[in-house]
């Protein structure tokens, strides 16, 4: 039997205005377990918790109930005061009398009749308490960031730069992510490559960042600063270490036609490759659905002319197993497939093309060397005609669009048609938009520049038709101030293709158990107060993987996230909530309901032999729940037929408990 | 307004994040409802088993309502989604015993609906009171 | 009458024996009466042919006793499994509840099992033989000077007027033709009381489950009921209770019991065939089932293995409960 000690405030006269506080500290003397009770002012005071702690001396109490304001408001408070007075923190019950009774009825009588009720609920609820110890848990200090574009960049130099080792790991055989494809940065104008291929120098010179290229994550298991890992580098059939990135092989491949990625498959690349001149790793990287040798053995070019012998024609995919404290996942975007939008013709001219085709066209790295200039006939396009909103905010198209708005469109037409208007003033630019978004730092300004300086027409409308006639596109919108139908003929059109979420980020929210909205963007811990948290414990978003974000969007949230990832490792260890969920082993069917409902994939099962009545042995499939993940939901209590699962805090026999006091 | 002497009882299970946060914030609002609500706090609504809806009726309730936060809003991402099934198939079972529907209730409440908390128990008290005392679900043994 | 005979169970029983595929057989054995069939575990031949009876009353559903008895016989345990077993079968693979490699199932073909109660309603109290003659049932009265003849599909029992399968889901062999799933009645019945007001489904429940004794013979027999500790045997479980005291307990035992086994309830029957007291107690189960096919999308339990289970799973466009009753049910 517990000794109960009931402290009933006043709280001023917020409670003692509508409740008998003497009524009620009376009337809970009577109560099973109760040997103390007394009523003050302001319990929370320095004054009152000292009565407090003083009372757990002089009457041996073993578990306290404070009537008094909500547990949201001082449960903390008057837990600490427990703990000080030498009790288990977790022995504290607070019955809500203010904001649930005294601030919500009116009259002495009723307010008093109910703060009795509810006191003896918790003084019920504290008689089948019991002493919690958080778990405590090791921290593996690594890091590991999925995704090798700007926001994985980011997240892992500032982690590195805190001390911490971090691996990075990148599918494509080079980092950079879609900022290496950019031409130049809205709004300032600076080229994408100037500021990030230093920072991707920096990831390959630092001692604390190993580089992953060519590699995905095919397994995790374990929880908040134990993750296990397992990440398979593809065969690229190039040694690694050995290549010296001299190109000779690439040079000398005799497979040269195929489409290259980087460039979006404007020009080509041969079977052998390096994805650009400042790829990182700058390790060659042999595609192995073109290369002749793999296919059907005949060539071996490259290996005859690497001098450093670099080639490895049978190498196999490696697995790698790591252990992590805490997971970043930074796997970006991609925009959305045209196919699907025969009416800009974009399957049927080469001169309809993405914007992120555009940057391609406008980089002096690009397949025409920076020239603008057709894709189908090479000659200077002198009308352009740019589509805003191409599948984004499509909420009557949602088979081939996005609802969404995808946020970074606005500002990189407007980009676009600034400096095509300022290469070729000869140029005509149109942009077809619905809405001109331009919140953000100097966004606004700029895109005033490109209406006011540089005359890009700008026509708030959506272009209903792009048809090919001759070497002209024939565009046919609508202008929606003047209200007619506009007729373009346009030398290129370039389509703000709406953007989504990488295909693989999917299947890794299932392996982390972390979740996802409709639209395969991560869910965040909390919209707003913790927006770089996944709600899987030690699992962290950065970038675009969350949502549509331009640049310093991703950089500063990158940022955020290696912080957040810092504060984990930082500490020796993990203190966790103590109310999670327990099973009991003698009772548990193995029938894996509870883990079909935990979030969190905190629940494992293992055979565990036990002795029988007839004193055989019998090896059974039981539940364990991993405290550490455990965040103590309790779904899975209602979930378990037998009821072995139950939670700490908030157990089966407390809530009746309750239930009973209330109902007595 | 009807003079009724008879006042139900009514158990409130609330989910810790939302709903017995938008409770306090009727209190912080001063919105009234009546006295014969108790709420007990639970981390989620789904923590919610059925056995404690029935016990509460076996003791004496005349009405159950089980508040969470609003579904996608679940601070453990799921729960009340979980909570939905497992409330709408136990209702209907009760219907489908003669146990008067409108004894039970599920309302997504969000910590910023201090407002539509009010309202709901309000409604709910008005709901229980005009169907009287529980019958069919009592255990007359723990009757006063 | 069955297709398929006692002999030519007996016969691939034996040879499984023989043969050391199996070391036990999961089977029907002499009960006390002709129509009193008990399960039965074999373990040679001889055992076999002096104690295995196949005829119109076997409808236990061996699916449940597979939890305890894999773990107690050396080497794979043969079970004759019906179609509607053989769903049990699955769910109770879906669950972990036994190791599939301890057991060599057989899947059989059913005609539908006869209900005694029905039997008895014809032939009076008193039954000495059930005999059979093709497709009637031979019986034997000790008041009756002659026996009395019954078609077999006169007392067919309930669940399987209304069977829903005559496929097998599960199985390592098959003895006669794989049947299909059939489009069944089994919810009219529900749907009778569900158009009833809420009065009248008051007043039909009370007086069904007032009989209830708490024998637990449902729970017993419910290859769904396999928890190591029922919660109503469990003291920690705050709703421990042996027998029921009032009409609230036996309500509670029922709505608890139905609820548990939601979603996982393949609705083979068994706890309205094993019921002394004849309380439809599937009718509880098919209302959830019901329920959840209507809210949520058909869902069969045991349909294959690592079905998962409506109640623990979700979609984000699920009805609310309150919408539940805007469902076309304006009755109360």
């Amino acid at each position: 039997m517990q000794r109960v000690g009931v402290f009933v405030c006043w709280c001023g006269s917020n409670i003692a205005g509508t409740v008998d506080v003497e009524a009620v500290s009376e009337a809970l003397k009577s109560e099973p377990g109760v040997v103390f009770s007394t009523n003050y002012q302001y319990m929370c005071s320095q004054a009152g918790q000292d009565m407090i702690k003083q009372a757990v001396k002089e009457h041996n109490l073993t578990g306290i109930v404070v009537c008094s304001c909500s547990p949201r408001m001082h449960e903390a408070t008057f837990r600490k005061t427990a703990a000080a007075a030498g009790l288990n923190p977790y022995m504290v019950e607070i019955a809500n009398i203010r904001e649930q009774c005294s601030w919500v009825h009116k009259d002495m009588l009723t307010g008093t009749e109910k703060a009795i009720i509810l006191g003896k609920a918790a003084i019920a609820k504290v008689n089948l308490n019991a002493p919690l110890i958080p778990g405590e848990s090791p921290v593996t200090k690594r890091a590991l960031v999925i995704g090798g574009g700007i926001a994985g960049i980011q997240t892992a130099l500032d982690i590195a730069d805190a001390g911490f080792p971090v691996d990075i790991v990148e599918k494509k055989p080079t980092i950079g992510g879609k900022m290496a494809q950019l031409d130049k940065t809205f709004p300032t104008l600076d080229c994408a490559a100037c500021i990030l291929t230093p920072k991707m120098v920096d990831v390959a010179q630092n001692e604390k960042i190993r580089i992953f290229s060519y590699s995905e994550v095919t397994e995790v298991s374990g929880f908040v600063g134990n993750f296990e890992v397992t990440i398979k580098k593809n065969a690229r059939y190039v040694k690694e270490d050995i290549c010296t990135g001299c190109g000779a092989c690439v040079e000398k491949c005799p497979m040269k036609r195929i489409p290259n990625e980087f460039n979006l498959g404007m020009d080509n690349r041969p079977a052998i490759y390096i994805p650009f001149a400042q790829a990182v790793p700058k390790v060659a990287t042999i595609d192995p659905n073109a290369c002749n040798m793999l296919k059907n053995g005949k060539c071996g070019v490259c290996s005859k002319v690497c001098a450093a012998g670099a080639i490895d024609y049978t190498q196999k995919d490696e697995y790698i197993n790591e252990k992590y404290g805490a997971i970043v996942v930074a796997t970006g975007f991609n925009p959305i497939s045209m196919d699907k939008f025969d009416e800009f013709a974009y399957n049927q001219s080469k001169d309809v093309i993405t914007s992120l085709e555009f940057e391609r066209l406008t980089n002096a790295a690009g397949p025409s060397a920076g020239k603008l200039l057709r894709p189908s006939d090479g000659k200077h396009p002198h009308t352009i005609v740019f589509v805003q909103c191409v599948g984004s905010r499509c909420e009557s198209c949602a088979e081939k669009g996005k609802e969404y708005c995808s946020k970074i469109c606005c500002m990189y037409t407007a980009k676009h048609a600034m400096l095509t208007r300022d290469k070729y003033p000869d140029t005509e630019v149109y942009v077809f938009y619905i809405d001109v978004r331009t919140p953000g730092k100097n966004f606004d300004e700029f895109y005033r520049r490109a209406v006011e300086e540089y005359g890009v027409k700008y026509i708030k409308g959506m272009v209903g038709k792009v048809v090919p006639e001759g070497d002209k596109l024939k565009v046919q919108a609508s202008d929606l101030i003047a209200n007619k139908q506009l007729h373009i003929d346009a030398d290129l059109v370039v389509l703000a293709a709406a953007i989504e979420p990488d295909k693989s980020a999917r299947p890794l929210a299932t392996m982390l158990t972390a979740s996802m909205d409709t639209n395969d963007f991560f869910t965040e811990a909390h919209p707003k107060l913790r927006p770089v948290e996944s709600p899987t414990a030690g699992v962290f978003l950065s970038g675009a993987c969350q949502g549509p974000k331009d640049i310093p969007e991703t950089v500063s949230q990158a940022g955020a996230a290696a912080s957040k990832v810092i504060g984990l490792l930082a500490k020796d260890k993990l203190t966790g909530n103590p109310c999670v969920a327990n099973s009991n082993e003698l009772m548990c069917n193995g029938c894996s309901s509870c883990a079909n409902v935990c979030p969190y994939g905190a629940i494992t099962y293992e055979d565990k032999e036990f002795r029988m009545p007839d004193r055989t042995t019998k090896i059974r499939r039981v539940a364990s729940v991993n405290p550490a993940v455990c965040q103590g939901c309790g779904a899975c209590t209602v979930a378990c037929p037998s009821g072995a699962m139950d939670l700490k805090g908030f157990a089966n026999l407390q809530i009746m408990a309750e239930v009973d006091a209330i109902c007595k | 307004m009807q003079v009724n002497e008879y006042k139900p009882l009514i158990v409130a299970f609330c989910c810790n994040w939302c709903s017995y946060a938008g409770a306090d914030l009727a209190g912080n609002n001063r919105l009234a409802y009546p006295a014969d609500v108790k709420i007990i706090r639970v981390p989620c609504s789904c923590r919610v088993n059925p056995m404690f809806i029935l016990r509460a009726f076996q003791r004496g309730a005349d009405g159950v309502i089980i508040c969470g936060c609003h579904p996608g809003d679940c601070h453990y991402t799921s729960g009340n989604y979980f909570t939905r099934r497992r409330m709408a198939a136990l209702f209907s079972m009760l219907d489908f015993l003669g146990i008067e529907k409108e004894r039970t209730r599920v309302e997504w409440v969000s910590a910023a609906e201090g407002a539509k908390f009010a309202a709901t128990m309000n409604d709910f008290v008005q709901t229980v009171t005009a169907l009287g005392q529980n019958k069919r679900l009592e255990d007359l043994r723990c009757k006063k | 009458m069955q297709k398929i005979t006692r002999e030519q169970l007996i016969q691939k029983a034996s040879e499984l024996l023989e043969n050391g595929t199996v070391s036990a057989v999961l089977g029907w054995g002499i009960g006390e009466f002709d129509y009193d069939v008990t399960p039965t575990v074999f373990s040679t031949v001889e055992e076999l042919k002096n104690g295995f009876v196949f005829n119109d009353f076997c409808g236990a559903n061996f699916s449940k006793y597979l939890v305890k008895k894999t773990d107690k016989i050396e080497g794979k345990i043969l079970v004759f499994l019906k179609p509607c077993d053989t769903y049990s079968f699955n769910q109770l693979l879906t669950e972990h509840r036994f190791d599939r490699e301890k057991v060599y199932a057989v899947g059989i073909p059913c005609e539908g099992m006869a209900d005694i109660a029905k039997v008895k309603a014809i032939s009076g109290d008193g039954i000495a033989a059930i005999g059979s003659d093709g497709d009637k049932l031979v019986v034997t009265t000790l008041y009756a000077d002659e026996p009395v003849v019954i078609a077999a599909k006169d007392v067919l029992a309930e669940r399987c007027i209304n069977c829903k399968s005559k496929k097998h889901v599960a199985y390592d062999e098959l003895m006669g033709e794989e049947g299909e799933v059939i489009e069944s009645n089994r919810f009219d019945e529900v749907a009778r009381l569900e158009a009833m007001t809420a009065d009248e489904r008051f007043a039909f429940w009370q007086n069904e489950l007032s009989r209830c004794i708490r024998c637990n013979a449902c729970r017993d027999a419910c290859p769904a009921c396999t928890c190591e500790k029922c919660v109503f045997d469990n003291p920690n479980s705050g709703v421990e209770n042996k027998s029921p005291a009032n009409e609230f307990e036996e309500k509670l035992f029922h709505i608890i019991r139905a609820y548990h086994v939601a979603g996982r309830c393949t609705d083979c029957g068994e706890c309205s065939r094993v019921c002394p007291q004849n309380i439809p107690l599937h009718l509880l189960n098919r209302k959830f089932i019901k329920d959840m096919n209507d809210f949520y999308g058909e869902y069969q339990a045991g349909a294959e293995v690592g079905g998962r289970a409506p109640l623990v799973d979700y979609t984000t466009e699920d009805l609310e409960p309150g919408e539940v009753f805007d469902r076309g049910d304006n009755n109360a």
